[in-house]
């Protein structure tokens, strides 16, 4: 080895020595929060250069299934793991919400200008094939004013599992006894009826292209696209469109059925509240409850914690509806509780 | 040369000086030559040692679903992921006819663009026809499932269906109303989509038939159609077989495109109409999110279904060719 190669190899040497206190975490799953995550982790990693910050949005199945097999430090996911899920990994497992998410039905009615308003049971038996057209009754009894064509509804759903669906489904779960009973709630499911589209875009583009037919997409997508999207009448009886305000309104509704001890796994589907718009959901992260390496731990929850706090700030330019603010002191305490060694791998926000 | 080196050449017995083993042991002679061969032979046995494998994965993971749903799951028809019920019939069924379909379509199409440009077509005309079609295959799929949703499907719903039902409208296969995804939508898309395959082997095949089969044909009184028919046709009908096979097995596991406009829905019904699934299109759809173990074995076992299914056409295919092609016939030997 000559001289020069040593030196350079030295120099590669010492450059790489801060370094040795790098921490690298990888996450994967839900598809949904991925591009609030992506800039998340891009603007961490850059006030913390010594954290890096992966996550791969392969969806919440893939996340939940990567996360138990520990081949990820984190994981994200639309739906709460299952109970059954938890005891397979010894229950070593933290559900904390992110941000919140919102399904919209969209449609396709060229000729009506005004936002079509639909009740619970209409959408749920809609998709079950038992209202089949636009002029239905149950449907103009609530609309009125708007001329409803004599058309075939087309039913588009989900073709792709997903999260989408799931909290779609569960609405409907809770708001049609029917529903419940024959299709109920899931990533994937039997559809009575209706068309599948794969992803949020393919079931856009065939709502789109097909006169008469309704579908659900994610808000922020709908909102991106313009689609017309129906205005829903919430668990408290009052029509409510849906916007980023009307879904924090739907996790404080949540929160005051949460208690101090819950874990996270709330659905906040058909909640009260006033103004909750009613088909939200949380997205959640997936956290061990304990860390072998505890530096691991340490920069995971410290980067969760400035997520709840300075990254709340991005979601609503992103398309993402913020969690409420009293959700801090619940998640602050979850994540005290996260252990490496016999010891919490933080103390709270004071501690730093 | 009489006497061999006796060089102790792996599976070679020395001391047999047949022309075989000479041959060998002159190829084996060189250490560099060996170590070639070994290389080439360990490069030829993974893909073997690769098909085994998947195939080996394919069939542990199903084994829960084998196991639960028995050979039941090949003509049962509920997919409820929600009550872990699973049938795989309306997607075995759906990717059957949607190929078959899409071959019905595409034969006569690449047959005769192919005919066309060997038989023909003036000199000039040959090369970009033919840079075209080919130029089909290069399109992403995602790309013609795209067009598919905004061209294809409006098209058939305001110009093709209404004639087709309005005509044929008292038969089985066109019931229903046409909501635009369908089986239909699903055929021609893949149909479009194999043309180029087809195509380009077909042209191949019939420029490899001498012109002697020609100038006979001519010879005796044929027409240039008649010599086609007759003598061209004929002698390359084992390469064309080949081609048309080869476009089944690209329908038979097309994903994107097909997933984009079928429909997507786990039935079966006779009419086109209707929309309908693929296997392929319900693994790419489902496995991404399929959260439970049992949900996921049955996803394997489908595509374990796909896979035999493909051994199985790609061994008729070949049994066929054997037969049509015993003598000379054109490409036979590369099939």
């Amino acid at each position: 080895m000559n001289r020069t190669t040593s030196l350079v190899l030295a120099a590669m040497l010492g450059a790489a020595l801060p370094a040795a206190a790098q921490v690298t975490l990888n996450g994967a799953g839900a598809t949904f929060p991925n591009i609030i995550y992506q800039n998340w982790m891009l603007s961490y990693n850059q006030a913390h250069p010594d954290v890096k910050l992966n996550y791969q949005s392969i969806g919440s199945g893939g996340g939940i299934r990567q996360f138990s097999d520990g081949t990820v430090d984190f994981g994200g996911t639309d739906a709460p793991m299952t109970d059954s899920a938890i005891a397979a990994i010894n229950g070593n497992v933290l559900h904390i919400p992110t941000v919140l998410g919102a399904v919209v039905v969209a449609y396709n009615l060229p000729d009506v200008t005004q936002p079509v308003k639909l009740t619970p049971d209409v959408i749920a038996d809609i998709f079950l094939g038992k209202v089949t057209k636009w002029n239905d009754a149950r449907i103009a009894s609530v609309n009125a004013g708007v001329t409803l064509p004599n058309q075939d509804i087309i039913v588009v759903h989900r073709s792709d599992g997903s999260g989408t669906s799931f909290v779609f489904t569960d609405y409907l779960s809770k708001v049609s006894p029917d529903w419940a009973q024959k299709v109920g709630k899931g990533a994937s499911l039997n559809w009575p009826v209706g068309l599948g589209g794969r992803g949020n875009e393919g079931v856009s583009a065939t709502v789109r292209q097909t006169p008469g037919a309704i579908g659900y997409t994610e808000l922020g997508y709908a909102m991106i696209n313009k689609m017309p999207f129906a205005t829903i009448q919430n668990q408290a009886g009052k029509w409510i469109a849906p916007s980023l305000e009307s879904v924090t309104a739907a996790a404080a509704g949540a929160m005051k059925d949460m208690g101090q001890n819950t874990d996270f796994r709330v659905s906040i589907t058909n909640a009260q509240g006033a103004q909750a718009y009613p088909i939200s959901s949380f997205t959640w992260l997936l956290i061990h409850k304990t860390y072998d390496d505890s530096a691991k731990g340490r920069a995971l929850v410290q980067f969760v914690w400035w997520a709840e706090n300075d990254g709340q700030g991005k979601a609503t330019e992103l398309g993402y509806a913020p969690l409420p603010k009293e959700f801090r002191a619940l998640i602050q305490n979850r994540l005290k509780s996260i252990m490496s060694g016999g010891r919490a791998v933080w103390k709270g926000p004071s501690a730093e | 040369m009489t006497s061999l080196p006796n060089l102790p050449i792996e599976g070679i017995p020395s001391g047999r000086p047949s022309t075989e083993t000479r041959w060998q042991s002159l190829l084996g002679a060189d250490r560099s030559d060996r170590i070639y061969r070994r290389i080439l032979t360990g490069f030829a046995l993974a893909l073997p040692a690769l098909i085994l494998t998947l195939f080996g994965v394919l069939l542990v993971n199903a084994l829960p679903a084998l196991k639960r749903f028995g050979p039941a799951f090949l003509w049962t028809s509920t997919w409820d992921p929600v009550a872990e019920v699973y049938g795989a019939a309306p997607m075995i069924f759906g990717t059957m006819v949607s190929s078959f379909l899409a071959l019905l379509l595409a034969v006569p199409l690449a047959l005769s663009v192919a005919i066309l440009l060997t038989e023909f077509a003036p000199r000039w005309l040959r090369q970009p026809v033919a840079f075209l079609v080919e130029l089909l295959a290069a399109i992403p799929s995602v790309v013609y499932g795209t067009w598919g949703i905004f061209v294809l499907i409006p098209f058939l719903r305001a110009h093709v269906v209404p004639p087709l039902k309005a005509v044929f409208g008292w038969t089985p296969f066109l019931q229903g109303v046409f909501y635009g995804n369908s089986l239909l939508a699903g055929a021609i898309i893949l149909a479009i989509m194999i043309v180029p395959y087809i195509a380009a082997v077909s042209r191949e095949v019939l420029l490899a038939v001498p012109t002697s089969q020609r100038e006979a044909a001519l010879a005796m009184g044929a027409t240039r159609w008649e010599a086609v028919r007759s003598a061209v046709l004929p002698y390359g009908r084992a390469g064309l077989m080949g081609a048309v096979i080869l476009g089944l097995g690209r329908a038979l596991g097309e994903t994107m495109a097909v997933t984009m406009v079928i429909g997507n829905r786990h039935d079966i019904g006779v009419s086109v109409l209707q929309p309908a699934y693929t296997m392929a299109a319900a693994i790419a759809n489902e496995f991404s999110e399929a959260t439970t173990s049992m949900y996921l074995s049955a996803l394997f076992e489908v595509g374990l279904i796909l896979f035999v299914l493909t051994v199985i056409v790609n061994a008729i295919a070949r049994i066929l060719i054997w037969r049509v092609a015993r003598g000379t016939a054109v490409g036979s030997r590369a099939l």
